[in-house]
């Protein structure tokens, strides 16, 4: 065992002055649809004793623990409580798990996004079980009066072997809640981990298979009403006047009247990003009421003074073309690149693009809002509850302890649900009608007013010399509004002459994160061109990367790269293998793609065949390094759904505008993938070693679009440059 | 407005709406069976499936007027403790992501099994086809409803 400091996240011991005063936790806040499930343990017990920020222990040494993060389809409501049940040395049968409340006193980064929640918690989760059991084994000490050290645990029993003593967590805990917190705690040795790397279900799996309310939009307030907006049709139009005579008589229609979601003086965060400054709301006792008042509203709209005026996606798709003809902003060059393409014997250039891509999270935005003279409580599906708390708080005018935001089960991510603005409206459309009130998206408002992947272009340029050495490379990349490039990755650091450059183009399309931002384009487009100069040069191209990759681990060229070589070659070797690639077509296509991002490792080998045109994807294996597996299956899941949905974006996803307006909607114009069109098998394998954890909500999704494009080469002799390739299949 | 009587897993309820009030926003928002969730509003999602009679229907394009006598099952009346075979399949795979798309999937596939006690691939793909799932869960419902069709 090594022994820790706990000064480090001290802040999260602060017990509370109920258990102070004798030790029993009150009564709980949020969501009886967000409580833990009873089917475990049986009857519930009465006594709480709460032992640190993360965890109870109840008389009957049931134990709940708190998932501090947002849970978005990631699982961390399973696997973040498996960190602290395995240090706290308990039956996984024994744990309940809540959601946690927003309380950035006791936890730290209670957000969803870049993959971080494991890696970024692993440490106070850890410590967090760790004390607690060392306060357990303290009170067993005390009261047996015998050395901690010799007060051994087991699954939720405190032992003293020598004398034959034993006591449960339960029978100790009222007496553990009492003990100072420990200035310093054991950690385990890895190799005695019970639960972590065990396969333990979804916490949430039951009610979610029978139908329990637990997502944002389920809900319900005694005396909520019902909110809806009519937002500008296009990107580039803003409100000029309406008539809201119909809607008004409709039946169960309260109130029609405009908000501004937020206050131009009020200074912005990241995550305040919102495509419009005035929406037109609807109020009333139901949602269907209020989608057919929506209907009824005669709204004019009218041009805003911005430099893109009413955007099209052919221009977008011209206007990159012929920026990226143009000079740009270096952002690294190793050696003399100029020098290495003019005397290069063959010059390799290709360009690749992609289209904004809507989120499309399965549940619309929602936000449920209660905003007094003197207090707000919020309540919904958010991926960052901890800075939306102090935009509300600017816009509400209220203290920030007087905003209350409860964390719901999210219906998808994807980084649409960081930027909160939904959340905002509701808050101010609550303030002005002052009732309780749940903003409902309907899927056209969710797809049209969007926070957009951004669309991208990329040149790749590779020089080889007379003998097919990679002499020099070259990529220049950008977007609008952004550059998807990470100039430090791979290949960077694997070839002497290098030379990354950006540029971005403005637009007034609002765009934000989108799983894996960057990546899920850069990815698709570095490998499909490291795959075409694998064949230019004669090369495997598995062989051909785990070269660059032991040039960029034996001498690596500059001293920023951001990616560890041996780990990225460890991916490449176990998919080769587990994959039984050998390079010549035995069976099904196959292409390859490998790619380092948000922290873990991942390659793939894809086969794909062509039946009537389309491709069928037979097979997807895929590597993956994320150093210790916390939740084996749970990992492999949302590997399976990484592939899956990278392979639906390659093929058939893209958001498309004319004037200014999307021209998808709904899902019959926006495709995405469906049953069919998954991949029959995928093999998911994790490297093996003792590294601290790293996330996966991200990492599989970038490379499968590059192994993708690569298989479809095999199958049909034809790169694919362009995103989607497959657009008008379906 | 007019009135309703339902036969809604099993009990009857009665609603007073607008005859043209789909039978997904009579679930929700006045019998407060929320587990039938909204998607997409036409049909193209899957998110709100539900039983009509014994065949799988999106309740979100579906009148309330247009149902009559027929009985209505959602995913809160599937069974009586979350223990028919679907729902059993999904707990053994472990399906859900997000967990949001998953009760329209397994009422697709229990009406699917319902009518096909042995469904092939194909005829699973064919079933499940107006049924996203944004996470990509798909190769794990294959396999539950698979295990499901065995019990």
């Amino acid at each position: 065992m090594t022994t820790f400091k706990t000064s480090y996240n001290r802040r999260s011991f602060i017990k509370t002055s109920a258990l102070a005063s004798g030790g029993m936790m009150l009564g709980f806040n949020w969501l009886a649809g967000c409580m833990p499930s009873r089917q475990k343990v049986g009857t519930m017990p009465k006594e709480w004793f709460e032992i640190n920020g993360f965890l109870k222990i109840s008389d009957t040494g049931v134990v709940t623990i708190m998932s501090p993060n947002p849970e978005i389809g990631q699982n961390v409501k399973t696997s973040m409580p498996m960190i602290v049940a395995e240090e706290l040395d308990v039956d996984w049968q024994q744990v309940l798990v809540e959601q946690a409340p927003l309380n950035t006193q006791l936890f730290s980064r209670q957000i969803a996004g870049g993959s971080q929640a494991i890696r970024q918690g692993w440490k106070s989760l850890r410590m967090a079980g760790a004390t607690a059991r060392q306060m357990l084994q303290q009170a067993a000490a005390n009261a047996w009066s015998v050395p901690i050290a010799e007060v051994t645990t087991e699954k939720g029993v405190l032992y003293h072997k020598s004398s034959g003593k034993s006591a449960t967590y339960g029978a100790m805990a009222s007496a553990a809640a009492l003990v100072p917190v420990p200035a310093e705690v054991a950690l385990k040795a890895i190799k005695d981990f019970k639960i972590i790397g065990t396969s333990r279900k979804n916490v949430d799996a039951h009610k979610i298979v029978t139908g329990q309310p637990l997502f944002g939009l389920d809900y319900h307030r005694e005396g909520m009403l019902i909110a809806m907006m009519v937002h500008p049709p296009a990107f580039g139009l803003k409100l000029k006047s309406y008539d809201d005579k119909e809607a008004k008589a409709m039946p169960g229609i309260k109130s029609v009247f405009t908000i501004k979601s937020y206050d131009e003086k009020d200074e912005r965060q990241w995550c305040d990003i919102s495509a419009f400054a005035e929406l037109l709301v609807v109020v009333g006792n139901s949602t269907w009421e209020v989608m057919q008042a929506k209907k009824a509203l005669k709204v004019e709209w009218e041009p805003i003074a911005s430099p893109g005026g009413l955007e099209n996606s052919d221009d977008h798709f011209v206007q990159m073309a012929k920026r990226a003809t143009q000079p740009a902003t270096l952002l690294r060059q190793d050696g003399d690149p100029e020098a290495a393409f003019k005397r290069a014997a063959k010059v390799l250039e290709r360009n690749y693009s992609a289209p904004f891509l809507a989120h499309n999270c399965m549940e619309p935005m929602n936000f449920f809002a209660n905003v007094t003279d003197d207090s707000a409580e919020l309540v919904g599906p958010v991926q960052t509850p901890e800075f939306m708390e102090k935009s509300v708080s600017t816009r509400l005018g209220l203290p920030l302890e007087k905003i209350d935001i409860q964390m719901t089960r999210m219906g998808g991510g994807f980084g649409r649900r960081l930027y909160g603005h939904f959340l905002v409206e509701a808050a101010v459309i609550s303030q002005t009608i002052k009732a309780p009130v749940k903003l409902i998206y309907s899927r056209e408002d969710d797809m049209t007013f969007g926070c957009y992947r951004p669309a991208y272009y990329v040149t790749y340029r590779a020089a080889l010399d007379a003998n097919n050495n990679l002499i020099g490379f070259h990529v220049k990349a950008g977007g609008i509004p952004e550059s998807p490039i990470a100039a430090d990755r791979f290949p960077a650091g694997a070839i002497d002459n290098y030379l990354a450059e950006e540029w971005t183009l403005d637009t007034n399309i609002t765009v934000g994160a989108f799983r894996a931002p960057a990546s899920n384009f850069i990815a698709s487009a570095e490998q499909s061109f490291l795959d075409e100069i694998a064949e230019a040069v004669g090369k495997d191209p598995i062989a051909f990367r785990l070269d660059l990759l032991k040039r960029a681990k034996e001498n690596p060229v500059g001293k920023k790269n951001d990616y560890d070589a041996a780990r990225y070659a460890g991916a490449l070797e176990l998919v080769r293998d587990k994959s039984g690639w050998t390079g010549k077509k035995t069976g099904a296509h196959r292409g390859v793609a490998a790619y380092f991002c948000h922290n873990s490792y991942v390659a793939i080998v894809l086969d794909v065949e062509m039946e009537k045109n389309k491709p069928i994807v037979k097979k997807v294996v895929c590597a993956v390094d994320c150093g210790i597996v916390i939740n084996p299956d749970a990992a492999a899941n949302l590997t399976e759904g990484g592939m899956v949905d990278g392979i639906g974006h390659a093929l058939y996803s893209g958001l498309t505008f004319k004037e200014g307006i999307p021209q998808q909607s709904n899902f019959h114009e926006y495709r995405l993938i469906r049953h069919g069109e998954a991949p029959k098998v995928i093999d998911v394998h994790f490297v093996k070693n003792d590294i601290d954890p790293t996330g996966l909500g991200e990492p599989p999704f970038p490379p499968v679009f590059g192994a993708m494009a690569n298989a479809l080469y095999q199958a049909t002799g034809k790169r694919y440059y362009n995103q989607p390739f497959f657009p008008e299949t379906t | 407005m007019a009135n309703f009587k339902l036969k809604v897993n099993g009990k009857m309820r009665e609603v007073e709406v607008d005859p043209a009030t789909p039978l997904l926003w009579v679930l929700r928002d006045h019998l407060n069976l929320v587990g039938t969730k909204f998607g997409c509003g036409m049909a193209q999602c899957g998110a709100c499936t539900v039983h009509v009679g014994k065949f799988p229907a999106r309740s979100c394009v579906m009148p309330v007027s247009s149902i009559g006598s027929q009985s209505i099952t959602t995913i809160e009346g599937l069974s009586e403790n979350g223990d028919h075979p679907v729902q059993k399949a999904w707990l053994e795979h472990d399906v859900p992501q997000c967990g949001y798309c998953q009760a329209g999937q397994i009422m697709s596939a229990a009406a699917l099994l319902q009518s096909n006690k042995n469904p092939s691939d194909a005829e699973i793909d064919a079933a499940m086809h107006g049924n996203i799932c944004r996470c990509g869960t798909y190769t794990r419902i294959k396999k539950a409803i698979k295990t499901a069709a065995k019990q």
